[in-house]
């Protein structure tokens, strides 16, 4: 654990070492804001809920996520510094979620820091704070899986653009898989795939979250998917770790 | 009792191409083995065993008696690498860096701080301790792989080049301080400059083209009135010549 725990924090430092952390702290907190207003329609439903701002963040993380990961086992790579961090006594595991854990942390803190839009709706009305606070673990999960799915990918190659490229597209499968338009299409030409469609869908998931329903079958499937792509990650890590 | 370092039947094959083919021997402690070879034939790959960053094909090695493949972890606990070309983390600092190899080989606190400042103090970085290291000269960032390869005193060290990069007085430091740590450790260093092997080392292995050709103190190397270098050259290129280009590459 101490292992774990060391490589996290040198990651995470390592983000506020250089402008990484700052740009997409101030891009995610721009974009998510301004949305929340004009597309959101924040006042314009008259209700004192943080639904438009938790309609967003899945769909604003599926772009800023995968630039946290890009570069995760990426730059590694090219550095070489893989070959040192693996010659360290560290087992493979450890160092895949140190890196994780790092980069999950970080996404809590870009949450965190949206605290003005929930002051925001406890001045103007009377919210359910319990329900706000489950879209928050909610947008949380949801980062953490594509988190897992980006930094996996990332292992695969040394050229960070590449990484970026194909996180973004696997997200986007895990994402629209529970959208209408994939439901109604599956459900037309191949029934049988509807429904396992919606049951893998990261979106379809975050909706209970979002509606307040924190339930076991929700956590479960977040967390089998956050170890899947974690245990690929390792894999991927050592059959090419010397590439 | 066993020697510290043994490398047994050693073989890594990349498809088609043997980059490092039945390759055996011992270290002890006191000893310190140049490990010598043209560029390609093999000395990287099969340091890289020995850390356990790449898996062999066949054969194994076990660092203080523990085999790099059934217990990798033991192993990088009570062996220092030096990974070839230094790697290290360029946003870090010098104090950051090694803070960071401390608490991941567990050390905590005081006894962490004293192993950092002992590492920087062999090392000659107490200078620069807070710089990132991306703004240090070459020199300096060998030494900085140095200290984290010497920060927890292993009985066993692997080098892959320590002294690349460096000029004549910082080559002559890092001699200085191997022929120090030398009684205490067993030590391979890997090499092509030849006047190294003369300098620190007690034993020359010379491998070409993935196997070991020759296994001998500099002394009985260069015995009959010839320098290492011509002894080097005879070795690596004379006999079973040309290594095909194409296989050359792909190493």
């Amino acid at each position: 654990m101490g292992a774990t725990l060391a490589v996290a924090r040198r990651e995470l430092a390592g983000y506020f070492a250089t402008p990484v952390a700052y740009v997409f702290i101030v891009i995610f907190l721009v974009l998510s804001g301004a949305l929340t207003f004009t597309a959101g329609g924040f006042f314009a439903r008259n209700q004192a809920d943080l639904q438009p701002f938790f309609n967003l963040v899945p769909w604003l993380f599926l772009f800023l996520v995968p630039a946290i990961t890009m570069r995760l086992w990426a730059e590694e790579r090219r550095l070489g510094t893989i070959e040192l961090l693996l010659t360290l006594p560290v087992a493979q595991w450890q160092a895949v979620l140190g890196k994780f854990l790092a980069a999950w942390a970080f996404c809590a803190i870009a949450l965190a820091l949206t605290f003005p839009l929930w002051i925001t709706v406890n001045v103007l009305g009377e919210p359910d704070n319990g329900v706000i606070l489950s879209g928050y673990a909610g947008c949380l999960l949801v980062a953490g899986a594509y988190l897992a799915v980006g930094a996996a990918l990332s292992a695969l190659t040394k050229n960070q653009v590449i990484a970026f490229v194909l996180a973004v597209a696997v997200c986007f499968v895990f994402a629209a898989a529970g959208t209408q338009v994939v439901t109604e299409f599956l459900s037309r030409r191949l029934p049988a795939l509807a429904e396992v469609a919606r049951q893998l869908s990261v979106t379809e998931r975050f909706g209970g979250f979002q509606r307040g329903v924190i339930a076991l079958r929700d956590i479960v499937f977040f967390a089998s998917f956050i170890g899947f792509w974690l245990f690929a990650n390792a894999v991927a890590v050592d059959h090419r770790k010397a590439d | 009792m066993p020697a510290l370092i043994e490398i047994e039947r050693l073989t890594k094959r990349f498809g088609s191409f043997t980059a490092v083919d039945d390759v055996s021997f011992t270290v002890d402690r006191g000893e310190v083995v140049g490990f010598l070879g043209p560029n390609g034939a093999g000395k990287s790959t099969t340091m890289k065993m020995l850390a356990g960053f790449v898996t062999p094909s066949a054969g194994t090695a076990r660092v203080c008696g523990h085999d790099v493949v059934d217990e990798p972890v033991a192993v990088k606990r009570c062996l220092g690498y030096l990974p070839e070309g230094a790697p290290t983390y360029p946003e870090m600092s010098v104090l950051g860096f090694l803070r960071f190899v401390a608490r991941v080989r567990g050390y905590r606190g005081s006894e962490a701080e004293d192993r950092v400042a002992r590492a920087m103090r062999l090392t000659s970085l107490e200078g620069v301790r807070l710089q990132p290291i991306e703004t240090l000269s070459k020199g300096f960032k060998r030494r900085v792989g140095l200290a984290q390869a010497l920060l927890h005193d292993p009985p066993a060290l692997v080098m892959d080049e320590p002294t690349d990069g460096l000029d004549p007085n910082q080559k002559h430091e890092v001699r200085e301080l191997i022929r120090a740590m030398a009684p205490e450790k067993a030590i391979v260093i890997s090499t092509h400059i030849l006047e190294e092997v003369d300098a620190v080392c007690t034993r020359a292995v010379i491998i070409a083209r993935g196997r070991v050709v020759v296994d001998a103190t500099p002394r009985a190397l260069e015995a009959p009135g010839r320098t290492l270098d011509e002894v080097f050259r005879e070795l690596t290129l004379g006999g079973a010549r040309a290594p095909e280009p194409a296989a050359a590459e792909a190493a």
